[in-house]
């Protein structure tokens, strides 16, 4: 269990590109549950399924990235469906909507879950791409080619977001949005439009997402379990809807579950997401960097 | 006419008798076995509807209620080889507590941040039992069930008539907070949770007292799973399905009357049961969760919601159109 200074540098690097990772597996439910108050829990099950059909594309040749980019505008008009359709039967009668919708998308993420195993078994699914199963040899560290390929990924499509929401007219809008309904209702604009929009969106980049979690490494129909924990956590511990700060705590989750991976043992490592979880439901629920 | 508390006492008795006796014929054995899980979800959607019906608060966690039960069940055979009623009683003390803490840590918490909290316990939950050699760790515990009690001609059939005095306990204890004060209570707090603490509603006593006690009747509906498989082991105990079953039986019945979760974990249970005898693979959890996102979509009342509409219709047939205007 005594940890070396090395062991530990090697822990706290691997723990870097793994919370760059979670950051951007977790930045579409910043969107759509940090700033639309969503209660997305199907997300995840989203992020898998976007995993699976970049394998479907992979046995046909494509490079898993551009798999993952070929599937957003599917994934943003998939985003739009869903969002209309819960505005529809839930938001827009109001009452008892929070019991209703939560059910809701368990029951979605449920049935994505076993579609998923009707579809493709419970086996573990893989992709083929050069970037795979190489690795990166620095000093005296080797870093897998794949977690670094989902670094950059994950830099990229978090910088981007963030200066879509900040720089642009509709990244605005969805900001606004989110500060304050009614106020953007009497400026003439219509909510539920730009709310489907940014819907849209972050289904869009959660498919990007399932792409890496598949060049991560392999997946299963049931891996949307796990990931609850862990975008949840990245999402609250972020503070709702903060983009800076969605990577901030993925690093923090990154980290620490690369420690407790390291000290102890694979077996820990799915609770440090949801111990960490608990812990910031319990002390600081508004999250670290919140509104 | 019979006032309404005798009626339901002589139903709970017809049952438990009724369960006895079928137990003592010789009908088959699979029988018992698919009885055995229909009556265990109705003990889960009742015991969820305490919290997530009447108080609004939507657990995700029922599988880490459960297999703490199940787990408590396995620790007190190995420690002392107590017999099930011990088993039973020690699940749901610590499923119970379990509750306690949960209602603790989360008084703060609303809406999906409390579900995400309590599918957060079932991971953790997990994740101690996997790496606690006591009891099997991760690759699970074989049990030897203990020899025969009379006049039960098989395990499986004692289980069922125990399952079935379970499920009568929890429907009881649901139907006495619902018509409590208690009751009252957790549904103003569903209704506006600031209005009922204004009020004068205990509301962050009613909270913890309905967490404990859905916890603890979850643990005591998981505590024969060890004697009912005569194996454990984590994954499966603690697998989500339990906490989608539980929350689909409660919505799909009615989640307003004691008797919702009880019809709607019936009718679940039997057409799962039914449809994975007739149709091989994952089928029959993919229709927990398609009859859940149905009725919670087009029929939010859940059965009894439709057939007090039903009721309604056939009282006034028609009514409006004979109205002249």
């Amino acid at each position: 269990m005594a940890l070396s200074f090395e062991l530990l540098q090697e822990a706290v690097l691997f723990g870097v590109l793994l919370g760059c990772f979670y950051a951007a597996v977790s930045i579409g439910l910043s969107v759509s549950f940090g700033l639309l108050d969503v209660p997305h829990v199907a997300h995840p099950a989203i992020m898998v399924l976007g995993a699976y059909c970049t394998h479907l594309l992979g046995r046909y040749g494509w490079d898993p990235i551009a798999a993952g980019v070929a599937l957003m505008p599917l994934f943003f008009i998939l985003g739009v469906g869903i969002y209309r359709f819960y505005y529809e039967t839930f938001e827009k009668r109001g009452s008892d909507a929070g019991v209703r919708g939560l059910a809701f998308f368990f029951g979605v993420a449920f049935i994505i879950e076993v579609g998923l195993i009707l579809a493709f078994g419970v086996d573990q699914r893989m992709v083929e791409a050069d970037y795979i199963g190489r690795s990166l040899a620095i000093g005296s560290f080797r870093l897998p080619w794949r977690m670094l390929v989902a670094f950059g990924v994950a830099l990229t499509l978090t910088a981007a977001l963030t200066l879509y929401l900040s720089h642009t007219f509709t990244g605005r809008a969805i900001k606004a949005v989110a500060q304050d309904e009614p106020a953007l209702r009497l400026m003439g604009a219509n909510p539920v439009r730009i709310k489907q929009w940014a819907f849209g969106i972050a289904t869009a980049v959660t498919a990007l997402a399932g792409a890496m979690l598949i060049i991560v490494g392999p997946v299963e129909p049931s891996l949307d379990r796990v990931y609850i924990g862990r975008t949840f956590c990245v999402v609250v511990l972020a503070g709702l809807g903060s983009m800076t700060g969605t990577l901030a705590a993925g690093l923090i989750l990154g980290i620490s579950e690369s420690i407790v991976l390291m000290t102890f043992g694979a077996s820990w490592a799915p609770a440090v997401a949801f111990g960490l979880l608990l812990v910031v439901l319990g002390i600081r629920p508004q999250g670290l960097f919140g509104r | 006419m019979i006032p309404r508390n005798a009626r339901f006492w002589t139903g709970a008795a017809a049952v438990i008798v009724l369960a006895v006796i079928v137990s003592l014929s010789r009908a088959n054995e699979y029988f018992f076995f698919a009885g055995f899980v229909v009556l265990q979800s109705v003990v889960l959607a009742t015991a969820w509807n305490i919290l997530g019906g009447y108080a609004g608060y939507v657990n995700f966690g029922t599988a880490a209620f459960f297999g703490i039960g199940a787990y408590m069940a396995v620790v007190v055979i190995n420690a002392t080889g107590a017999p099930l009623a011990v088993q039973i009683l020690a699940g749901a003390a610590v499923s119970g507590l379990l509750g306690l803490g949960t209602g603790l840590l989360t008084m703060r918490l609303r809406g999906i941040f409390f579900s995400i909290a309590t599918v957060a316990i079932i991971f953790i939950a997990e994740t101690l039992i996997t790496n606690w050699r006591y009891v099997g760790g991760a690759t699970g515990i074989q049990l030897l069930r203990p020899p025969l009690m009379e006049p039960f001609g098989s395990y499986t059939r004692m289980l069922f008539v125990v399952m079935a005095v379970l499920a009568v306990i929890a429907v009881s204890i649901a139907r006495y907070i619902e018509t409590s004060w208690i009751g009252r209570g957790l549904q103003a707090i569903r209704d506006t949770e600031e209005a009922a603490e204004c009020s004068g509603v205990p509301t962050l006593k009613l909270k913890l007292f309905a967490c404990t006690v859905s916890g603890a009747l979850m643990g005591a509906a998981g505590a024969p799973l060890p004697m009912y498989l005569s194996f454990l082991e984590p994954a499966s105990s603690f697998s989500l399905n339990y906490s989608v079953a539980a929350l689909a039986g409660a919505i799909i019945g009615g989640t307003s009357h004691w008797l919702g979760p009880v019809i709607g974990a019936i009718l679940l249970a039997s057409v799962q049961q039914i449809v994975t005898v007739t149709i091989p693979g994952e089928i029959n959890v993919l229709v927990v969760g398609v009859l859940l996102v149905v009725f919670v979509v087009a029929a939010p009342d859940g059965v009894l919601g439709l057939l007090r509409k039903l009721r309604g219709k056939l009282r006034r047939p028609r009514a409006p159109a004979e109205s002249p205007s």
